[in-house]
């Protein structure tokens, strides 16, 4: 048998029983598309995590309380303790040779008002060298100074997303007064959005003096971490470790294990990030792949049921001088080709899907190459695999028994 | 002359769970080439699995059979499509065109699993409905389905004589037609024999089996008589004929 008449009783066969054709295909089109689509949300998702993480400053270090832990087995758990302080930060900074600017942080939630607006949010009490570290700038008026620091000034730099809660967007926040926690602060400055979300919003953030954070608002003097921006990428390792040294010796710790803090560098928490969210990727691509898997039973379904309907036609196909290989070559062609159209019309739908979802702002999906080769590749498979039992029992039937089935 | 199909002590019996029945008991005859061969019997008497044999559908559970001086159960299923393929055309009482396909492609199937390629085709398929009395041209491109019974044996037959066998075989021809239609696949038969065409044609219609130069008969599965038929019903059109 030719290919070109292979392909001709495929066209005819899937063509005259458009209905049937159609639905089982529908299984292949939805498993394909649900697969492109899925797995570039989880690819969207990971892009723009990674995005924001490096939007919050390059070359970052972060030293954090570790676990405050008293005599006995009891842990308070990784941040509780208040076991940095002002007087580590400085000592960093006199000592470090790898660190091109340290900033202070005591980062809190606080209820925030103006003129009745009411908004919970995070409240960062640090120094100016922040802006450089974390990347922050600042759209009018000015960040906070060393004076205002100093001067434990009750000064506030606002986020686009606080603007909008207390002010309304568009609107002039500088010059007004906001009360954090009940104090009142002057706004000073509005920084620049960048359209981070969900927790550590950079966006939904205020910003004030340390001091005046650590008197007026905490009421404490210890810090909830340190920011490290090492001089380059090649010396994050360095600084690292240098920093670890430092307040070792500075909390008289001799065994690094029993650090009661802790040192993260950027690229820790991307990776860390990463592995989750290849984890959602995986679990989004494997919820598709079953629908995939369905849709290819689907067709191995409608394949037999083909065969059980055809036998007399296959019975007389051999009678005339079919090959047991004519046949089976038949119904793998078949299966085939209706993976295949399936896959096309799939691709097509799960990247408008994509587009659609990415549109309308919901998630970000990306489509990639290697997302559609791979949904296209299994598609292919499927076909191939549930085609191939049809087929073979297609082409077992003994040509006797074919033609007196009624 | 070589005999073209040789049967020796054929027997065959199917088992269905512990029931075993035989359909045919040593059954021997010689067919030769040219020869119009009608095989009769009562239903039930083994005539269809007789030429399920002959045609090499199916194979006997003893005895030896001989195509065109070949054993052909020493054979592997793709040489048996192969001889059903070149050597032997079938036609069915139930016609078994495919329905959705034209008659065009019909008649051209056998040529497609013969690998005969794609542009000699349309010549050879025109020439087979010729020679079955087919000429309108208009009924090539129609469905099977919506030509008349005599029509579509006649495409039947057709599709059995494409790619030239040695042998025409026959089940019943004529069983789902009217008389009248029937005839006219007789009479088709009839000139195939006449050019030279060996043709077997089992049916229970002692009528129709009158066409045929040689009639064998079975009973229970055992030839009970196998005579040449000297006053068949063509005997006297063809005489005058030639006269």
């Amino acid at each position: 048998m030719k290919i070109q008449d292979l392909f001709s009783e495929t066209y005819s066969n899937l063509f005259g029983n458009k209905v049937r054709s159609g639905l089982t295909m529908l299984g292949i089109v939805i498993g394909i598309s649900s697969v492109i689509a899925l797995v570039g949300v989880g690819q969207g998702s990971t892009q723009r995590i990674m995005s924001n993480i490096t939007s919050l400053g390059s070359n970052l270090i972060t030293i954090s309380p570790g676990a405050s832990r008293n005599a006995g087995p009891v842990s308070g758990g990784a941040g509780s303790a208040t076991t940095l302080t002002a007087q580590d930060a400085e000592a960093l900074k006199n000592q470090m040779t790898y660190a091109a600017a340290i900033a202070i942080e005591l980062t809190r939630r606080y209820q925030v008002t103006y003129s009745g607006n009411n908004t919970n949010t995070q409240v960062v009490g640090t120094e100016p060298s922040y802006a450089d570290i974390r990347n922050v700038v600042v759209d009018s008026g000015s960040f906070i100074t060393d004076q205002q620091v100093q001067s434990y000034s009750k000064v506030a730099v606002i986020g686009t997303t606080v603007r909008d809660d207390l002010f309304g967007s568009g609107t002039d926040p500088i010059g007004q007064t906001i009360k954090i926690n009940k104090i009142q602060f002057k706004v000073i400055g509005l920084t620049k959005a960048k359209g981070g979300s969900g927790f550590n919003n950079p966006d939904d953030t205020i910003y004030v003096p340390v001091n005046a954070a650590q008197r007026y608002l905490a009421g404490r003097t210890s810090i909830s971490g340190i920011d490290i921006q090492a001089i380059n990428e090649e010396s994050i390792s360095a600084a690292q470790q240098e920093a670890t040294n430092i307040l070792l010796e500075r909390h008289n710790i001799s065994d690094a294990s029993s650090a009661d803090f802790r040192v993260q560098n950027q690229a820790d928490i991307v990776s860390s990030l990463t592995s989750t969210t290849n984890t959602l990727t995986l679990l989004l691509g494997a919820i598709a792949g079953i629908s995939l898997l369905v849709g290819g039973i689907g067709i191995m379904n409608m394949m037999l049921t083909t065969v059980t309907e055809r036998t007399k036609e296959i019975g007389l196909r051999k009678a005339i001088g079919a090959k047991s290989r004519d046949i089976s070559q038949q119904f793998l062609v078949e299966a085939t080709m209706m993976t295949l159209i399936g896959g096309v019309i799939g691709v097509l739908l799960g990247w408008g899907v994509a587009t659609i979802l990415t549109k309308t702002g919901v998630v970000t999906s990306i489509v990639t190459w290697s997302s559609v080769v791979l949904a296209f590749g299994v598609a292919a498979l499927v076909g191939i695999i549930f085609g191939f039992y049809p087929a073979r029992r297609a082409a077992r039937l003994r040509p006797i028994d074919a033609l007196k089935y009624e | 002359m070589k005999p073209i199909i040789f049967c020796k002590d054929i027997s065959k019996t199917f088992v269905t769970g512990d029931i075993k029945t035989t359909v045919l008991r040593d059954v021997n005859f010689k067919i030769f080439p040219g020869e119009f061969v009608a095989i009769t019997g009562p239903s039930g008497s083994g005539k269809s699995t007789l030429m399920h044999i002959l045609g090499v559908l199916d194979s006997p559970t003893t005895g030896k059979y001989e195509l065109d001086s070949q054993d052909v159960s020493k054979l592997s299923d793709n040489e048996l499509a192969e001889i059903r393929s070149k050597q032997i055309g079938f036609v069915f009482q139930s016609f078994n065109l495919l329905p959705r396909a034209t008659v065009i492609h019909n008649v051209e199937l056998p040529l497609v699993y013969a690998n005969v390629a794609h542009k000699d085709r349309q010549p050879i398929v025109y020439q087979a409905l010729k020679n079955v009395g087919i000429e309108d041209t208009s009924h090539y491109q129609k469905r099977s389905n919506q030509l008349s019974g005599g029509q579509i044996q006649r495409v039947a037959i057709a599709r059995a004589l494409v790619n030239n066998p040695t042998i025409l075989l026959a089940d019943e021809p004529t069983g789902n037609l009217d008389q009248k239609t029937g005839q006219v696949v007789l009479d088709t038969f009839r000139r195939l024999n006449r050019s030279g065409r060996t043709i077997i044609l089992i049916t229970h219609d002692q009528y129709v089996a009158k066409h045929a130069s040689r009639i064998i008969k079975i009973m229970d599965g055992k030839i009970i008589e196998d005579a040449p038929n000297d006053n068949h019903h063509f005997m006297a059109s063809e005489r005058k004929q030639q006269s």
